[in-house]
């Protein structure tokens, strides 16, 4: 096959002199196409052909505009218009012609418009909307190749706002008796599913008819809508795994057509299909991945070595069995076959190797240990890619032993790659690494990485140094070394150096420069000055420079030096430089005023000033303030505000208003678009919006690092609550911390931060840590105890568990922003949900233990397995508090049982929240002890046997979905017994967030106007006549709790409220037998949430 | 899924350029020339996988490519494709080129390139990969050629008659 196209080189010649070759029919030497073409292939220059294409694209634009040129040589031209266009010159004047053949010509000529509109025009080009007509016409059309036509131009891009119009034609092709038609229809819904998945909801089990289409065909389409929908929710498809699994193991039996063999394996791209499907319905899912166990097995044994494709479907074997619930015979095979890949001479195979041990190696990093020679080659290979991938495995598997060897390999690799994306990605590894493992490769990964790398990198570095670590004398060696080091660096050839480095430089001297005794201020300030007189020292490097020379001038023999720079440089074009000079000449001068500002100070460790506090509101410029105000001058205005003072001044104002959120949440967002930096003022805010104060704390991290080189001491503990909050989720992704019940929670928070961490390998190769906490482990270390670190040996799988931590209230808000974050970020959830964690979390625990009702109780739970449910309910129900047992409370549904531990939950509104009650009950004899549960930490020292638990948790929407789950883990341990843990979750409509909000005609007037999210839908209408539109409105007030504010002939207002008072406002007009819905929140998602369930609602009815 | 497919020859000669998902024309003929940088400076004898670079998304994308001769053939997919799945549909669709065309060159692909995005269309609908079947894609577009054909014969028949008359 490989040499299929060799002979072309020898064909053109002959081609280009000559007639055309006799296999091509049409072909001709004569064709428009064919000239330009020949003409193109004689030229020389880039110029050259930039003339003739430029010469082409006039003559077609003159015959596409000539009313005489017909349909046939319009095909003909737009060819050569697509030839134009690949070659990168645009042909926009021939797109409105491209329409128009689609429109209007015959069947031949319709498929070139088609072609060229869609290698034309994109999904949001205006013109786009010229072509539904012609879409609609093709789709009802006879002739089958029309249809076919028009869904693949669906499909390949159709304007998100017309799907609606075609929807029902290519809904009813599902059922067309050809089956590539159908098969076409079903990957159009799906591009439908992917612009706007609200639009398909409602034939969801049309794709199941799909899947269960007679045509294998039909079905392998169908599942790129599954595989992306189970991506998305998991928990929705659990009931299909039997189906695909049975299906699977058809396929592999051989059930299929001998048609669908290729390189006689049975479908093996329906295969790869349905094994990730398995993988992401089996993950965290020991009943499902219970039914995949055999077919897996299987389809190992089948796939023998034999074809490429065969590896594909063996690769993804091994992915599915490592992602879901591990079985050990299962996973021997697998790991077998890893080994399989990675040994393989085959080197596509060694690449799928490294990336399957990459994958496993978190779970069992004796794999890793296994493979270690063949690593080690695959480090010395001679393509790059695998070198890549080699040092990424590594990268999993650093520990403090081999750190060392590692980040040589990387730099090594760096020298020599020159792909600026893998340069940035690897430095940040390197720095992480370095960082994690203090070590002196530091000024390596500056020199090499240079001014690619992400501009915080060298900022955390600064930090490491300036904070230290635990011991004053390490940090007095460390940096003893950078200044060492620094200074042979400049002494040598400065010039070669990236600007980043320099700056680091710069700093590292003015600060530290003086702990070295022997070293002469004069030298390092002569080295300085050397800096300042090179060309390419950029101005912002030059600044950090000049500061570095005002720290380090203390009078005496430097002063000649930096008069003479001051004085060059205070004439300088760039302000800031100026300033830095003018700063250098007064401060060199006045050494009092040099020692008031620039204090250094030994005993505080922090070399830099204390007692200068910054004084952030500017308070000694007051005086001058309020005198100017006195002589006249306009008041400050921040700049957000002048810029919307701006917008509204101007009559087109684009940017929403933001006047119906609460003021200091918009200015903030606004401030943080336009000036990252000032993030400083804003992380002050933090709780006030998720987002945000998410946000502000991680930026204030970085911050920080540059404000402690002035050593604000007196911010401390403050920046360790921000702190703390951004970094809460790091340990869920870790491990469920506190299983074994520490007496003391703080320990343990900080301990599990470090977890992975920690010096001894096999913790170290359990995970890839977040770059975050390192630094907290620096600061924090004195306060963990050893003790704590040993309680840090994990269980396997651990990464799986979600579990937030609350242990420390008094910093509840931040957590319960970040708790919210967490659960959005988990990758299966299309289902977002946050949990606020009332602040007082109610703790019932054991609240009945002395009532004697429970042995009643006990009675009825053994009995439930013949008599479920109801009974159960009740009794459950009899635990809530007093004041939520009058609520009207949900189903209560099982979420899961582990052994003797079963856990329910139901949910109950209020007025102003919803209250999430989840039940633990334990049928046991034995105490439990260590309960830890869900979606906080809330744990219960005892759990004497058969007794109920019951923790409530008020919930509300960050971010509006369908429907909103929650997962959580309930982690416990039996006396004597290994701790345990398993994970549930539990869905809701989005519907139950959802309360009337009672406002007048003229407060909705004023709202609708002021706000940005909208969407619009036609609905259709219940009843008819006069009647319709009150009868419509009363069934959504009834279903979705919608408040009716007005009905005004054929048009209706409503509004409501998420929880938390965030309104979305509907309006309403009967329109054409149907009724046009219009919502409006400030809310992103709500309206789209919204009508997906009014739309539910009154199907339902 | 496929965000993009990209023919070009042994000295970066766009063949045939058919991108799923909307680049802007300029940043098209970018990631074209960048995707050509990075491989063409490869060897035959190494892997077949690339990571994406920086301009078409990222880590989470891949270049997946086979050379043949004069041509390289380039997939560029996001992590839902298998990679070796996707080198076996480049075979097809290679394979499926040689038999439409009967012993594909390079000079088909620059004289029929509708002809080849209306192959491709069988194999790739909207970066969904649609069939993997050699036959059926050959038997989808025969039935297009078929079409072709009577209609061009219906237009030579006046002529025709002409003639004779």
């Amino acid at each position: 096959m490989s040499d299929v196209v060799e002979k072309t080189l020898t064909a053109l010649p002959s081609l280009l002199s000559l007639d055309p070759q006799p296999g091509s029919a049409k072909l001709s030497s004569t064709s428009k196409l064919g000239n330009l073409i020949r003409g193109i292939t004689e030229l020389t220059s880039k110029h050259e052909e930039e003339k003739l294409i430029q010469h082409e694209l006039a003559s077609i634009k003159d015959q596409v505009s000539s009313p005489n040129t017909s349909m046939r040589q319009m095909k003909e031209l737009m060819v050569r218009a697509i030839y134009c266009e690949s070659l990168g010159y645009e042909a926009s004047f021939t797109y409105i012609h491209a329409i128009k053949l689609a429109q209007q010509g015959t069947a031949l000529e319709k498929r070139v418009g088609y072609l060229a509109v869609s290698l034309f025009l994109n999904e949001s080009h205006e013109l786009l909307l010229l072509l539904v007509n012609t879409v609609l016409k093709d789709l009802q059309s006879t002739n089958l190749i029309e249809v076919c036509m028009a869904l693949t131009v669906v499909s390949q891009m159709f304007p998100k706002d017309m799907i609606p119009a075609i929807l029902p034609l290519v809904e009813e092709k599902l059922n067309h008796p050809k089956e590539i038609i159908r098969r076409k229809a079903v990957l159009a819904l799906y591009k439908f599913y992917l612009i706007a998945p609200n639009q398909v909801q409602h034939i969801h089990n049309k794709f199941r008819k799909a899947l269960c289409d007679k045509d294998p065909g039909v079905m392998t389409a169908s599942l790129h809508i599954y595989l992306q929908m189970i991506q998305e929710n998991p928990e929705g498809y659990k009931d299909l795994t039997a189906s695909f699994v049975t299906i699977l193991k058809q396929v592999v039996g051989g059930k299929l057509p001998m048609d669908f063999n290729y390189h006689s394996v049975p479908a093996p791209w329906l295969q790869i299909q349905l094994l990730r499907i398995l993988a992401l319905l089996g993950k965290n899912d020991q009943s499902a991945s219970a039914v995949m166990y055999e077919v897996l097995d299987e389809s190992l044994r089948r796939a023998e070595m034999n074809h490429n494709i065969t590896y594909a479907i063996l690769y993804e074997c091994v992915k599915c069995i490592y992602t879901i619930h591990p079985k050990s015979d299962l996973l021997e095979k697998a790991a077998k076959c890893i080994g399989n890949f990675v040994l393989s001479p085959k080197i596509n195979l060694k690449y799928l190797g490294l990336k399957a041990l990459t994958y496993v190696v978190q779970q069992d990093p004796r794999l890793a240990l296994q493979h270690q020679m063949t690593i080690i080659e695959c480090l010395d290979h001679s393509d790059l890619i695998i070198k890549r991938e080699t040092l990424e495995l590594l990268f999993r598997i650093t520990n403090a032993q081999n750190v060392v060897v590692i980040v040589e390999k990387m730099l090594e690799f760096l020298r020599v790659n020159t792909d600026d994306y893998t340069t940035i990605d690897l430095v940040g590894k390197v720095a992480e690494l370095a960082e994690k493992y203090p070590s002196d490769t530091m000024s390596t990964v500056f020199s090499v990485g240079g001014d690619m790398m992400q501009p915080d990198i060298p900022n955390s570095f600064l930090k490491l140094l300036s904070e230290g670590f635990d011991s004053v004398e390490e940090d007095r060696k460390l940096r003893l070394f950078a200044v060492d080091s620094y200074i042979t660096l400049l002494q040598k050839e400065p010039g070669k150096l990236p600007q980043r480095f320099l700056q680091v430089i710069s700093w590292v001297l003015g600060e530290y420069s003086h702990l070295k005794d022997e070293l002469e201020p004069t030298v390092v300030l002569k080295l300085l000055a050397k800096l300042l007189d090179m060309k390419h020292t950029s101005s912002e490097t030059k600044s950090w420079i000049l500061m570095a020379m005002t720290k380090l001038c203390e009078g005496g023999a430097e002063v000649s030096v930096v008069r003479e720079v001051s004085e060059t440089y205070s004439s300088s074009m760039d302000t800031v430089l100026r300033q830095r000079a003018h700063e250098l000449q007064y401060l060199s001068q006045d050494s009092e005023l040099r020692a008031k500002v620039l204090l250094r100070d030994n005993a505080v460790q922090t070399c830099c000033v204390a007692g200068s506090q910054v004084d952030s509101s500017l308070s000694f410029l007051d005086g001058f303030v309020s005198e100017a105000l006195a002589a006249g001058a306009a008041p400050y205005k921040p700049p957000h505000q002048r810029q919307e003072e701006l917008a509204q001044a101007k009559a087109l104002s684009l940017e929403p208003y933001g006047l119906s959120l609460p003021m200091s949440m918009s200015s903030c967002s606004i401030t943080d678009r336009q000036s990252p930096t000032l993030l400083s003022m804003s992380s002050g805010l933090s709780g006030d919006s998720a987002e945000i104060s998410h946000k502000g704390g991680s930026t204030s991290l970085k911050l920080d690092g540059v404000k402690r080189v002035w050593g604000r001491e007196g911010y401390l503990p403050q920046r360790a609550a921000v702190e703390e909050a951004a970094q809460v989720e790091v340990p869920c992704t870790l491990r469920s911390p506190s299983q074994q019940g520490d007496p003391d929670p703080e320990k343990q928070q900080l301990a599990s931060l470090f977890f992975g961490l920690s010096s001894q390998s096999s913790v170290c190769l359990m995970g890839k840590p977040e770059p975050t906490p390192h630094r907290f482990r620096r600061k924090a270390k004195g306060v963990t105890d050893p003790t704590s670190s040993s309680l840090i040996s994990t269980p396997s799988n651990v990464e799986k568990l979600l579990c937030n931590n609350l242990l420390d209230s008094n910093i509840a808000s931040e957590l319960a922003v970040s708790s919210a974050k967490q659960i959005t970020e988990l990758p299966q959830g299309l289902k977002t949900a946050s949990c606020d964690v009332e602040a007082e979390l109610t703790d019932i625990a054991d609240i009945k233990q002395n009532n004697p009702s429970l042995i009643v109780d006990n009675g009825i739970v053994a009995a439930a397995d013949e008599d479920p449910d109801r009974p159960k309910d009740l009794c459950l129900i009899s635990h809530l508090p007093a004041e939520l047992s009058e609520l009207c409370h949900s189903e209560i549904t099982p979420l899961c049982t582990i052994q003797s531990l079963v856990l329910s939950a139901c949910h109950l509104q209020k007025e102003d929240s919803l209250v999430l009650a989840v039940f633990i009950s334990n049928s046991s004899d034995s105490a439990l002890q260590h309960i830890v549960s869900c979606v906080s930490d809330s744990p219960a020292e005892d759990f004497r046997g058969h007794s109920v638990v019951v923790y409530q948790y008020s919930l509300t929407v960050k971010r509006p979905s369908i429907h909103v789950s929650i997962e959580g883990t309930v982690s416990f341990q039996l006396p004597g017994e290994a701790p345990q843990a398993a994970q549930f979750s539990y869905k809701l409509p989005l519907t139950i967030f959802i309360r009337p909000l009672t406002v007048s005609t003229e407060e909705y007037g004023t709202m609708w106007l002021s706000f940005s999210h909208d969407t619009k839908q036609n609905l259709t209408l219940i009843g008819d006549g006069q009647e319709a539109l009150t009868a419509t409105l009363n069934v959504l007030k009834q279903k979705l709790q919608l408040h009716v504010v007005e009905i005004i002939g054929q048009e209706g207002i409503l509004s409501c409220r998420l929880l938390q008072d965030q309104p979305c406002l509907m309006h309403c007009r009967v329109h054409a037998g149907t009724l046009a819905v219009w919502l409006r929140s400030p809310v992103p998602d709500l309206p789209d949430c919204l009508i997906y369930h009014c739309q539910r609602a009154l199907q339902e009815y | 899924m496929i965000k993009a497919i990209l023919i070009f020859n042994n000295h970066g000669k766009p063949r045939l350029i058919r991108f799923y998902q909307y680049f802007a024309e300029d940043m098209q003929q970018q990631i074209i020339r960048e995707t050509f940088h990075l491989v063409s400076k490869r060897d035959d004898n190494v892997c077949n996988f690339l990571e994406g670079g920086s301009l078409i998304g990222g880590s989470d994308y891949k270049l997946i490519y086979r050379h043949y001769a004069t041509l390289y053939f380039v997939f560029c997919v996001d992590s839902s494709e298998s990679e070796l799945g996707i080198l076996d549909l480049i075979q097809v669709f290679v394979e499926t080129l040689d038999k439409c065309f009967e012993n594909v060159c390079e000079l088909d692909l620059i004289f029929h390139m509708d002809k080849v995005h209306y192959i491709l269309q069988e194999v790739v609908m909207g970066g969904m990969v649609l069939e993997t079947n050699m036959n059926e894609i050959v038997a989808q577009v025969e039935v297009q050629n078929r079409m072709e054909k009577s209609e061009v014969s219906v237009q030579c028949q006046p002529v025709a008659e002409l003639i004779s008359g």
